[in-house]
């Protein structure tokens, strides 16, 4: 059951959300957001004083977010300078089929006016938000955004290889199950590569995983030297290829469709891959960006991460995590360690929390408020 | 006097998969079985000595230069000759070389 919008997607939430455009005027959007229950602040550190290529990823990544199905309206906040690109943002996210608007301190005539310009608009919004109900929808509209953080031992046993099996039966009823962090695949990539549908899937593949190696190398670390680390193999895991193998097996077993770029909607249903960093908050933020209205987020130490766009579902790799903060977790794969499941049973109910989640129930995470927003930075401020 | 063998359980990722992974210690002499769910096990192996939990167990013998399998991918290569019930782990198995990994896994 979704909210169907008008370029046709569905979301599983009905969000109407306040952006900044520039870390300046993020705190005055947390206080328009405040001033105004229900409605959804997004805030982050990020502006002007960029190059080029972070502006770029900066302006789709705001979009991206602004026009997931999830969102039912947005408002960009903006300075109103020269440099300004507040309405650009909101012009991009109506090129996309989506409402937004955005409002900025010149414009409005100072602060004052600009709160009360934004509260109206807002208000009005979510009016307009509460007349939409859930209709009705296909797993095959599902985005589902698959991550991990917070690793340890049992990731690659239990919880990875479970969320496979829901990846699998998601791709089975006609969804997109989209796997991320390219980092986390260093070593498996051939793997990975061989699953690709035809031989240009593969090479953007692995042209990913040569770029973010290359960039890795010039800041002088190397990942396939330092990995698997010495937490690691007393845990247990050998080789990289063994470590990777364990966080690519979110991915299920299908055939690769299709990779994008960080914050790019996927053409193509089924498996697909984005390019994100191993850093999780920035990398559901650009999942939420490509379109998933949901996230898996298999975790052995109980990362909080969530996001304020899309709810984000835990999943625990062992019950010991599960007994310790059995708030913070939405399904225990420590089952399947105790002879109580299997990877097979395991993966049928996390497809099922991902149908209930879609149909409303509320994430662990979105229970507690977390709603963490990261841009992926590419280089320098200036 | 050492403790009677016990029962240890494992996990198999794959069918294919020559190591299993311990969900708990085991003694030289302990019976490893593997989980098959619905508290169901199936005795593979002895162990030939102590394997902490998390570890894997070699659950058939593995040659030099032998891919070792986990998800029926090859997850290393067996640097010594490995048998049955002995601890596979980094002082009997090196990575893929760049060069080994570009050989499809499928193929």
């Amino acid at each position: 059951m979704g909210y169907r919008r008008p370029d046709g997607r569905v979301g599983v939430r009905n969000h109407v959300v306040v952006f900044n455009t520039v870390a300046e005027v993020g705190p005055l959007v947390r206080r328009i957001a405040e001033s105004v229950p229900g409605s959804v602040p997004v805030v982050h550190q990020h502006g002007y004083a960029q190059f080029p290529e972070d502006r770029e990823q900066t302006l789709r990544t705001l979009a991206g977010n602004a026009a997931n199905p999830n969102v039912a309206n947005s408002l960009f906040i903006g300075l109103g300078d020269e440099r300004d690109y507040s309405h650009e943002l909101a012009e991009r996210v109506r090129g996309m089929g989506r409402s937004a608007a955005a409002l900025t301190i010149r414009e409005a005539g100072g602060v004052g006016p600009l709160i009360a310009k934004a509260q109206e608009y807002l208000r009005a919004s979510l009016a307009a938000a509460a007349e939409i109900s859930r209709e009705p929808a296909d797993t095959s509209e599902l985005i589902v955004g698959l991550e991990c953080g917070g690793s340890d031992g049992w990731s690659g046993v239990t919880a990875n290889p479970a969320l496979g099996v829901a990846s699998d039966l998601v791709v089975a009823d006609g969804g997109t199950a989209m796997l991320s962090e390219t980092t986390e695949a260093i070593g498996a990539e051939h793997i990975l590569a061989a699953r690709a549908i035809s031989k240009s899937v593969a090479e953007d593949f692995l042209a990913i995983v040569a770029e973010y190696e290359a960039r890795m190398k010039a800041e002088g670390a190397d990942y396939r030297k330092g990995n698997p680390s010495p937490g690691n193999i007393r845990g247990g895991l050998t080789t990289l290829d063994e470590k990777s193998l364990g966080c690519i097996k979110k991915g299920g077993s299908t055939p690769l469709m299709e990779v994008v770029r960080y914050a790019v909607r996927p053409a193509k249903k089924g498996f697909v891959f984005m390019d994100t960093p191993g850093y999780d908050v920035d990398s559901v933020t650009g999942m939420a960006a490509g379109g998933a209205q949901i996230v898996v987020f298999t975790t052995g130490r109980g990362s909080p991460t969530g996001s304020p766009i899309v709810p984000v579902i835990k999943v625990g790799t062992n019950s010991r995590l599960y007994e310790n903060m059995p708030d913070h977790i939405d399904v225990n794969a420590g089952v399947i360690l105790e002879g109580k499941g299997t990877l097979e049973s395991v993966g049928r109910e996390i497809y099922r929390v991902i149908h209930e989640v879609a149909s409303g129930r509320l994430t662990a995470a979105e229970r507690h408020g977390h709603a963490e927003f990261g841009i992926w930075r590419l280089a320098e401020s200036v | 006097m050492p403790e009677s063998p016990k029962r240890v359980r494992a996990i198999r990722m794959h069918f294919d998969d020559s190591v299993a992974i311990l969900i708990e210690d085991a003694a030289a002499g302990d019976e490893i079985v593997l989980e098959t769910g619905a508290g169901a096990a199936e005795p593979a192996v002895r162990a030939a000595e102590p394997i902490p939990y998390g570890h894997k167990v070699a659950l058939r013998a593995i040659a030099v230069g032998e891919p070792v399998i986990k998800y029926g991918e090859r997850m290393g290569i067996a640097r010594t000759a490995i048998a049955p019930g002995e601890h596979v782990h980094v002082h009997n198995v090196r990575g893929l070389t760049t060069e080994e990994r570009s050989v499809s896994a499928r193929g």
